[in-house]
């Protein structure tokens, strides 16, 4: 999930009893699955709580095309660095239709840059991971982009409407990218090396865990969880989507012969799930605050960009101004 | 130098700069001035990278030594490249990377322009799709060349120091050696002197527009890369 411990300002749920006509309208138009768009009345919670997710997906895709802009240049083959090079392009193009979606609800995409760059946003977890090997690039295409899929195909019926339409545009292109990376893993896995078998292992090792992190908190952990719930701007749990994930990945995971570092990972015949030991959630919400491994470097990384990049921006802006006086003379 | 070898020669320089300046270019991803320009710039190097392709493929069936493309791009050492010493130098700012792209960009305009007609059916085929793209990049890199030339003061002087610093190796865009005199006699390569009246034609009306100086035709050139020898930062950017 890209977004991870989204706000809603909401303590308790209120009754449609305790709603104004307004919210209530708004409720039952939500209960009747009926889309939500820019021009149509919203709780301020409701339209809040949207930026605060729209904004942290965009900044997931963003940040998210650093791991692996690492490897870009290192790519082994023309294919998989055109494959490679046009996934990271796709990222900065959902990145920019995530902006433009939340964008209708009056937010500025610069503002929330800018508290991304301040360390006021928050973005997936996942993205302050560092990629050491060329099978983490096989490795973050099937778990992120695969955990990233989980949640955003069901996010496709989230209810407000410029949202939802992102979302089905963004989950072809995402489950390219899986095929791509487990592509890549199975390539190694069929006819690498020992050295290269083991560089496979070690990067499922290294990327596992996190990759369960994407989800969030446990459901009872997660007080904004039911506020979006009601409002549909979640329509399933952090739990539900991380089992769904897990049930969906193991079978994966023994095609290609490989294990993950979980002694209690087990297939349960009674629930049919996989049950599966405890997340280190010390680790989770230190990432999340900002002490990960790569919190550092993705965040300057990409404030580097933007500060250097000013003059730039400027001067199309001022070359635009002069040739709007020039027509106009 | 056989009529063959000359071919062979002549691809690779193709590929070699398409590649190395696409590699440049994926030297930037995720850290572009705009999400915009992060979409335009990883869009150049994917075209260059898929020309490159091309190339290398009939190159490689002409070489006819077991080598395939993937083994021309990543397996021979520094002296073996062929491309232009233009594209291997560092992205600096986005001032350097635009005008060694618009440099690049005119000379590859011209030169696929005319490869279109080549006697060669294979390259007249790869030219043909690759020209579309390169107008597009043409018209992108004259635009920002623009801007910044007409933009700020901050703007205007870094791309004049870009121009300034990156104009020593313009000459070997538009100087014609052995090589590329056998393939205009052979009906391949474009006209080495009409290429070189369109490339400053070109780069001249831009840069008036932009507000800017290009130095002159006959300053010191650095030339070497079309014969393998390359600046130092071709070494230290390509694995």
């Amino acid at each position: 999930m890209y977004a991870q411990m989204v706000e809603t300002g909401t303590k308790r749920l209120k009754t449609l009893e305790e709603m104004s006509p307004e919210e209530r309208e708004f409720q039952e138009k939500v209960d009747a699955e009926t889309k939500i768009e820019a021009k149509n009345w919203m709780p301020e919670g409701y339209r809040k709580t949207l930026v605060r997710q729209i904004s942290q997906h965009a900044h997931s895709e963003i940040v998210g095309m650093l791991p692996e802009g690492n490897w870009v240049t290192r790519a082994p083959t023309l294919k998989r660095k055109l494959q490679l090079m046009a996934k990271i392009q796709d990222e900065a193009g959902h990145g920019l239709y995530l902006y433009s979606a939340m964008e209708t609800l009056g937010a500025d995409r610069d503002e929330e840059i800018q508290k991304l760059h301040d360390g006021k946003a928050k973005y997936s977890s996942i993205f302050n991971y560092p990629t050491l090997n060329w099978a983490d690039m096989g490795a973050v295409g099937w778990l992120v982009d695969g955990a990233a899929i989980v949640n955003q195909v069901v996010l496709q019926r989230t209810s407000y409407g410029p949202y939802s339409r992102a979302m089905v545009r963004i989950c072809k292109e995402e489950s390219f990218h899986q095929r791509q990376g487990y592509q890549i893993l199975l390539d190694l896995m069929r006819e690498g090396t020992q050295d290269q078998k083991d560089m496979v292992q070690d990067a499922i090792n290294r990327l596992w865990w996190p990759s369960l992190m994407m989800f969030g908190p446990h459901d009872d952990e997660s007080p904004n969880s039911q506020q979006s719930m009601v409002w549909k701007i979640k329509r399933k749990s952090n739990d539900e989507l991380r089992q769904m994930f897990i049930d969906q990945t193991i079978p994966q995971l023994e095609f290609l012969g490989c294990t993950v570092p979980d002694p209690d990972l087990k297939w349960n015949e009674e629930s049919g799930h996989y049950d599966f030991g405890e997340i280190n959630w010390k680790e989770f919400y230190d990432v999340l605050k900002g002490d990960g491994p790569c919190n550092q470097e993705r965040i300057s990384t990409r404030r580097k960009a933007i500060d250097e990049g000013a003059w730039v921006r400027e001067a199309a802006v001022a070359y635009a101004a002069k040739q709007k006086q020039r027509a106009a003379a | 130098m056989t009529q063959q070898q000359a071919l062979q020669e002549y691809l690779l320089r193709l590929a070699d700069s398409g590649m190395i300046l696409a590699q440049r270019l994926s030297e930037l991803v995720g850290k572009a001035p705009a999400l915009e320009e992060e979409l335009a710039s990883t869009n150049v190097a994917l075209d260059l990278i898929g020309q490159a392709r091309n190339w290398y493929e009939y190159t490689a069936e002409l070489i006819d030594d077991g080598r395939d493309a993937d083994n021309l791009v990543f397996l021979r050492d520094t002296h073996d490249y062929r491309n232009l010493l233009m594209v291997e130098q560092p992205n600096e700012d986005y001032a350097v990377t635009m005008a060694r792209q618009f440099f690049f960009d005119v000379w590859h305009y011209f030169t696929l322009k005319s490869l279109v007609n080549a006697s060669d059916e294979r390259i007249a085929n790869i030219a043909a799709k690759a020209v579309k793209e390169a107008t597009y990049h043409l018209r992108r890199s004259s635009e920002w060349v623009k801007r910044m030339g007409d933009g700020t003061e901050e703007s205007h002087r870094r791309i004049q120091d870009a121009f300034n610093l990156l104009w020593r190796f313009t000459g070997e865009l538009v100087t014609p050696d052995d090589t590329d005199h056998a393939m205009f006699k052979a009906g391949i390569g474009p006209d080495p002197e009409q290429l070189k009246q369109d490339w400053f034609g070109m780069v001249g009306e831009v840069a008036a527009q932009a507000t800017l100086t290009t130095g002159a035709e006959d300053a010191w050139m650095y030339m070497g890369g079309k014969r393998g020898e390359h600046t130092e930062h071709l070494g230290t950017s390509w694995p």
